[in-house]
């Protein structure tokens, strides 16, 4: 039954397929064999130049024209000057100096973001990862646990806490019920940071958590057994062989991770809008917020904008792939 | 019954004998983190079958509960029954009429001629349990929740679809032939890592408009199909594939379109299977792109409906919770079914 289902579901494919046999064995005999695989690459690099290196090129344009058209030819050349409007503070760690003092809070609070997310992230993710390697029961369910959020979307992810987290909410009736006070936690600066950043942690940890425990797993056992006979104690060998041979994991799951983090646009929005003010306001909500959401769609600056955050993301990028490609580095 | 309990759980490391303190420690970990994950979950899904008045009720109750209400002789409409406590001590249930300040108009459903006078902190609400299947089935009826159901399925099913063939046609490219420009187009591939749809908001917007794709699925579903990530994937697995099957087929006439789909295709199987689950679930799930491309309320795939529904001015939550749960309800049937596959995928490519 099952197998004729799978033979059912294939056909369309394979009908497709086959009528295409013809042509493209006449299309080999034209370009011969030697053509082929570039006609393989075509499709493929046709979607990345329409939507990938093209845009790369357009936004130069975008970032050096202003006014509030979408249309190149319908945009002024303004040279450098929305960089220079970017840049232009009394005092580059005090946003309140800064002409364009929202670009700034969000700059701010994404390295105060991702310090924080990232951190504790890959901290309690190695502290799951070395919980589950132990010899437990049900270790596939545990791990799921950690893990099912991970394939939820990130605004089901985000109104589910909006839910437990608003000011008539669950959390609020526990908080009253022991003794304490109602907590606006999305009027308060603080709060409203603290759990942007609880709430993505809750939703990314599986990922690397599992992405740990395969460099866990793969530690040859006969290192532990070593240990084990010399008598070494088990904090010793969490310092001296777990830890040194999960390192080169345990730096891509970091590079990985800010990568991730410094992109961090959906749950955060739909949680807290970036509110209160801007307490929570991130570099992809400003571009997104300044070339489509507000108002006056300002293209270029958004587009001035993108090219800080891509500066920051190749700088990472050229890091992960550096780790990540090396020949001895298994995972990630 | 408990200490059971506890030798099952606390059979670690220890081989019999008492559990080590690093066991009870791992055992409270797990069960700190079993609650952290499912506890909102669950909240979300029993609040979803609460009535409006239900959910502003404070403090929140566990399960959806209801007041009981009476068709009292001589009163148009249903009164909500309450448990009065009399200051002789007996309690008897009785329907109010109304409330003046601190004060409760009551009657006695069974003699309702005779009005009573409680104060109201002696009185307290009788309730049962009742699912308000209502949430579910308005949003289904009223709110065009089944348009945006469709549009989340279209979008997922051809981009899914166009990734898997222009991913693997250039996967196989790239493997099995050694070509001039190979290099430069393999670096393309892994440089656009670099190069995320975040970064190119903007220029990407003034393409998909140009091609007159603004408000359209297609706008959302082409630009993401090219995927860095699938081409590599996907290749990888096909370097493992030996060159003698291929020089085989070659010496049997096989065209390199047939060696594609006939030998390859089907040898690359695990590797298509775990790109199609994944991009099904960031198809899924994907948010900023549908939210610029799609303004129009008919074309909003479930995510961009639900946020939008969530930032009403006055949010029903009762729907909006309902809603949520049909939208996360496809990911965790995907995910039990196939828990295996997606976190071997994961561990062994580390894509996500």
């Amino acid at each position: 039954m099952r197998q004729r289902l799978r033979e059912l579901a294939a056909l369309p494919w394979l009908l497709a397929m086959r009528a295409l046999d013809r042509p493209f064995r006449l299309l080999q005999r034209g370009i011969g064999q030697g053509g082929m695989p570039y006609f393989f690459l075509v499709p493929n690099l046709l979607f990345f130049g329409t939507f990938v290196i093209l845009p790369l090129l357009v936004n130069a344009a975008y970032s050096l024209t202003g006014g509030t058209e979408l249309f190149l030819e319908d945009r002024p050349w303004i040279g450098a000057e929305h960089f220079g409007h970017l840049f232009a503070c009394g005092d580059l760690l005090d946003p309140a100096t800064c002409r364009e003092d929202n670009f700034w809070r969000a700059i701010y609070n994404s390295m105060k973001f991702v310090t924080l997310q990232v951190g504790f992230m890959v901290a309690l993710s190695l502290l799951t990862a070395l919980v589950l390697n132990r010899k437990i029961r049900a270790r596939g369910f545990f791990r799921a646990v950690f893990f099912f959020p991970v394939l939820l979307s990130p605004v089901v992810v985000a109104l589910i806490w909006k839910w437990v987290l608003h000011r008539d909410g669950v959390l609020n009736a526990l908080l009253e019920s022991l003794g304490g006070d109602k907590i606006l936690f999305f009027i308060d600066p603080g709060w409203a940071m603290f759990w942007a950043i609880f709430v993505s942690i809750w939703a990314h940890m599986g990922f690397y958590t599992l992405i740990l425990l395969a460099g866990l797993q793969a530690i040859p056992p006969d290192l532990y057994e070593a240990a084990e006979m010399d008598g070494t104690s088990k904090t010793r060998t969490l310092w001296r062989i777990t830890l040194p041979m999960l390192w080169p994991n345990l730096v891509v799951v970091i590079v990985l991770a800010m990568i991730k983090s410094v992109q961090t646009f959906d749950e955060v929005f739909v949680l807290t809008g970036g509110g209160p003010g801007t307490a929570t306001q991130l570099i992809v909500q400003y571009i997104y917020d300044t070339g489509f959401a507000s108002q006056v769609q300002n293209f270029g600056l958004a587009a001035a904008a993108s090219y800080v955050l891509a500066v920051i993301l190749i700088a990472l990028t050229v890091i992960y792939i550096a780790l990540a490609f090396r020949p001895d580095a298994k995972h990630a | 019954m408990i200490s059971r309990l506890l030798h099952f759980l606390g059979r670690g490391r220890g081989t019999g004998g008492r559990p080590h303190v690093t066991d009870v420690l791992t055992w409270l970990y797990l069960a700190l983190g079993v609650f952290l994950m499912f506890a909102p979950v669950l909240w979300l899904g029993l609040s979803s079958f609460k009535t409006q008045a239900g959910l502003i009720e404070y403090p929140p109750t566990l399960a959806p509960l209801e007041q009981i209400t009476v068709p009292v002789e001589g009163y148009d409409e249903p009164l909500p029954l309450f448990r009065v406590t009399g200051e002789d001590g007996v309690v008897r249930e009785l329907a109010q009429v109304r409330r003046v300040g601190i004060i409760s108009l009551m009657v006695d459903p069974a003699a309702p001629a005779e009005r009573i006078k409680v104060p109201i902190d002696s009185i307290e609400k009788v309730r049962e349990v009742k699912l308000a299947f209502e949430n579910y089935a308005y949003p289904i009826a009223k709110l065009n929740f089944l348009g945006y159901l469709g549009n989340s399925v279209f979008v997922t099913v051809a981009a899914t679809a166009i990734t898997l063939v222009i991913n693997s046609m250039a996967a196989f490219g790239l493997a099995i032939y050694r070509f001039p420009g190979r290099n430069v187009a393999l670096g393309l591939v892994i440089g656009t890592l670099m190069f995320p749809l975040t970064i190119i908001l903007v220029p990407t917007y003034l393409i998909v408009t140009e091609l007159g794709m603004t408000n359209s699925l297609w706008g959302v579903i082409l630009p993401g199909a090219a995927t860095p990530t699938g081409v590599f994937l996907l290749r990888q697995y096909m370097l493992t594939i030996p060159g003698e099957l291929i020089e085989a087929a070659r010496l049997d006439r096989a065209s390199e379109w047939q060696i594609y789909w006939r030998i390859v295709m089907p040898l690359a199987l695990p590797a298509l299977a775990v790109l199609a689950i994944f991009s099904v679930i960031w198809r899924w799930n994907e948010f900023l792109w549908p939210l610029i491309v799609l303004n129009r309320s008919e074309n909003f795939t479930l995510q961009i409906g639900l946020h939008s529904f969530s930032g009403e001015f006055y949010t029903r939550w009762n729907y909006l919770l309902a809603m949520t749960v049909l939208t996360l309800l496809p990911v965790l049937f995907v995910f039990g079914w196939l828990q295996r596959f997606i976190t071997t995928g994961i561990a062994s490519a580390g894509i996500k």
